[in-house]
């Protein structure tokens, strides 16, 4: 436990060496830019356009991190060699693997909460710049703490990201890591036709197949409950417990098959 | 490596000229198009591909939608240009509530906008009801869908019938407020009448949650109020002719029989015109408020 923390550490340290933390600069100035700007073009509808920009914001960020950083995690120890350095210590090549996740999952975590906490204060401030009639006919508060909900569900869509793109890191390039993950990424928002494939297809075989695919591909479109936040409807606690109970059982599920697959590669 | 000093005012001279060739460029003007060719485009139309192709960023490419639309309208409406056209307002708008759900300024939006008569609006309340229609299949508690149909029958219409059965389809639903019972109950009994259009009117005004509508509220209850005030002067009008036997030729005439104590206004501070030759009272051609709503529909 205390060498993934180790490695955990020094993988967020390296992160900030790779100045990967300068989104949050871009993150900050899009938000109070468009806070500034959208007002004129939104016929009024500027805090619900903030919040939706703020949320998908945050997960394109922590989604282009997950990906971009997660693919290279493992190669580029491998490409630098560094690899035999790092396993000839009193380190399990698994104790590896996991400290090179729960670093990154780190750093994602960080992010996620520096740009919440500006998203946050721009949020505060249109609310106290809103005139009270305005503030009465919004669904709910701009600083609706129930956004946070969203913003946890987007936390867990990346560390599934991350788990993802640090399998295929494993075994694959970092080229071809970037197009499986973002293909499953991608696969995984489409979850919702390939249960419903079989009332439009008459093969039942072929309905079968595509409902046992609907159940092994991740479900991204679970972790998505954005429109329903900023729209003040009911996200219940029930819905957010199996989310995030099938999130970590996937995750810890994608970690295993990488813990195998990298005990098996021949580092000599 | 150090970068010679020629790159370096080569540098500033591009874009120096950049930016000089951008302004010759924004001083030309725009190339014409042939009457009837609507420059607007909209490349996906369809809200099932766009809803698929936008992941899980729905709200935040229905946003991009409402902004375009406002831009549409607006431009449009602006537009001096002859062939001038609200063409994409309506797929606009669907694709934007097709997305995002839960927009509810974007029905009520269409419910004014689409429906408004050409050339302030697109003048297609047929689609103005589609699109609320839409709204109400995806969320059938929503009374305020039920009352913005109701209120495109009754403003934009004149279908009394079609606007009553809707106002009380919208008093059924949960949450409806008080009024619209007995709005539905006038409306049937009466057709349009200005009380009935003013308490609608006053009604969207307190629930507004745009300033454009609040402003599109206030704009109708200041032209209800013109037709009433042209009403009233116009019994006085009628009036100084029974007592002289002839029209008032201006108001200077009805001024100086005591009738008037000076030049009525209308709502927006500018002078009723006084026609010489029937003594009709009507709007001056350059108030704001024109035009009014038909005298026939007492709106």
């Amino acid at each position: 436990m205390k060498v993934i923390g180790h490695v955990a550490v020094n993988v967020f340290k390296e992160s900030v060496r790779d100045k990967v933390l300068y989104n949050l600069v871009v993150f900050a100035v899009l938000l109070m830019s468009a806070s500034y700007l959208i007002g004129e073009l939104t016929a009024g509808q500027d805090v619900k356009i903030i919040k939706d920009l703020g949320l998908a914001s945050i997960s394109v960020f922590g989604l282009l991190i997950a990906v971009f950083i997660g693919i290279g995690l493992v190669w580029k120890e491998v490409e630098k060699r560094s690899v035999y350095t790092l396993l000839s210590k009193p380190m399990r090549r698994q104790e590896f693997l996991l400290g090179k996740y729960f670093g990154l999952v780190l750093t994602l975590i960080i992010n996620v909460a520096v740009m919440t906490a500006a998203y946050y204060v721009v949020l505060a401030y249109m609310q106290a710049i809103s005139p009270p009639n305005l503030r009465a006919s919004w669904p709910a508060p701009a600083t609706d703490p129930a956004l946070l909900k969203a913003i946890a569900l987007i936390v867990l869509e990346l560390m599934l990201v991350t788990a993802i793109a640090l399998l295929f890191s494993t075994f694959s390039s970092p080229f071809l890591s970037a197009i499986l993950t973002t293909a499953v990424w991608v696969i995984g928002h489409f979850n919702q036709d390939l249960r419903d494939y079989g009332a439009t297809i008459p093969s039942p075989l072929a309905a079968s197949i595509a409902r046992g695919v609907y159940y092994v591909i991740p479900n991204f479109s679970a972790f998505d409950v954005k429109l329903q936040v900023v729209h003040a409807q009911a996200v219940p606690l029930g819905y957010i417990g199996v989310t995030i109970a099938y999130g970590l059982t996937y995750i810890a599920l994608v970690l295993l098959t990488a813990v195998i697959v990298f005990s098996k590669r021949d580092f000599k | 490596m150090k970068v010679h000093p020629a790159a370096w005012a080569a540098l500033v001279v591009l874009f120096a000229a950049v930016i000089g060739l951008q302004m010759i460029q924004a001083d030309e003007p725009p190339l014409a198009t042939p009457d009837g060719v609507s420059t607007n485009m909209l490349y996906v139309r369809s809200p099932q591909i766009l809803g698929r192709a936008t992941l899980s960023f729905h709200a935040l490419l229905a946003d991009i939608y409402w902004i375009r639309a406002v831009q549409h309208y607006g431009g449009t409406k602006l537009s001096t240009a002859p062939n001038k056209q609200y063409d994409v307002l309506y797929p606009l708008l669907d694709l934007t509530t097709s997305l995002d759900p839960y927009f509810d300024v974007v029905y009520k939006f269409g419910s004014v906008f689409l429906a408004e008569p050409y050339p302030a609006g697109a003048g297609r309340p047929d689609q103005a009801i589609a699109l609320l229609q839409k709204g109400l299949r995806t969320r059938p508690d929503k009374w305020e869908l039920a009352q913005g149909i109701g209120f495109v029958y009754y403003w934009w219409l004149a279908d009394y019938q079609n606007a009553a059965m809707w106002f009380n389809r919208a008093a059924d639903l949960a949450n409806a407020p008080d009024w619209l019972r007995p709005l539905a109950a006038v409306t049937l009994a009466q057709g349009g009448n200005r009380a009935s259009s003013r308490m609608l009117w006053t009604e969207i005004a307190r629930n507004a949650d745009a300033d454009w509508l609040r402003d599109q509220a206030s704009f109708r209850l200041k032209q209800l109020d013109a037709l009433d005030g042209i009403d009233f002067i116009q019994r006085i009008v009628d009036q100084y002719r029974r007592r002289t036997g002839v029209p008032p030729a201006s108001w200077d005439d009805m001024m100086r029989t005591g009738l008037l104590r000076g030049v009525p206004p209308d709502p927006t501070g500018v002078p009723f015109r006084l026609d010489p030759a029937d003594a009709k009272v009507t709007l001056d051609p350059s108030s704001s408020l024109n035009p009014l709503p038909s005298a026939e529909h007492p709106r």
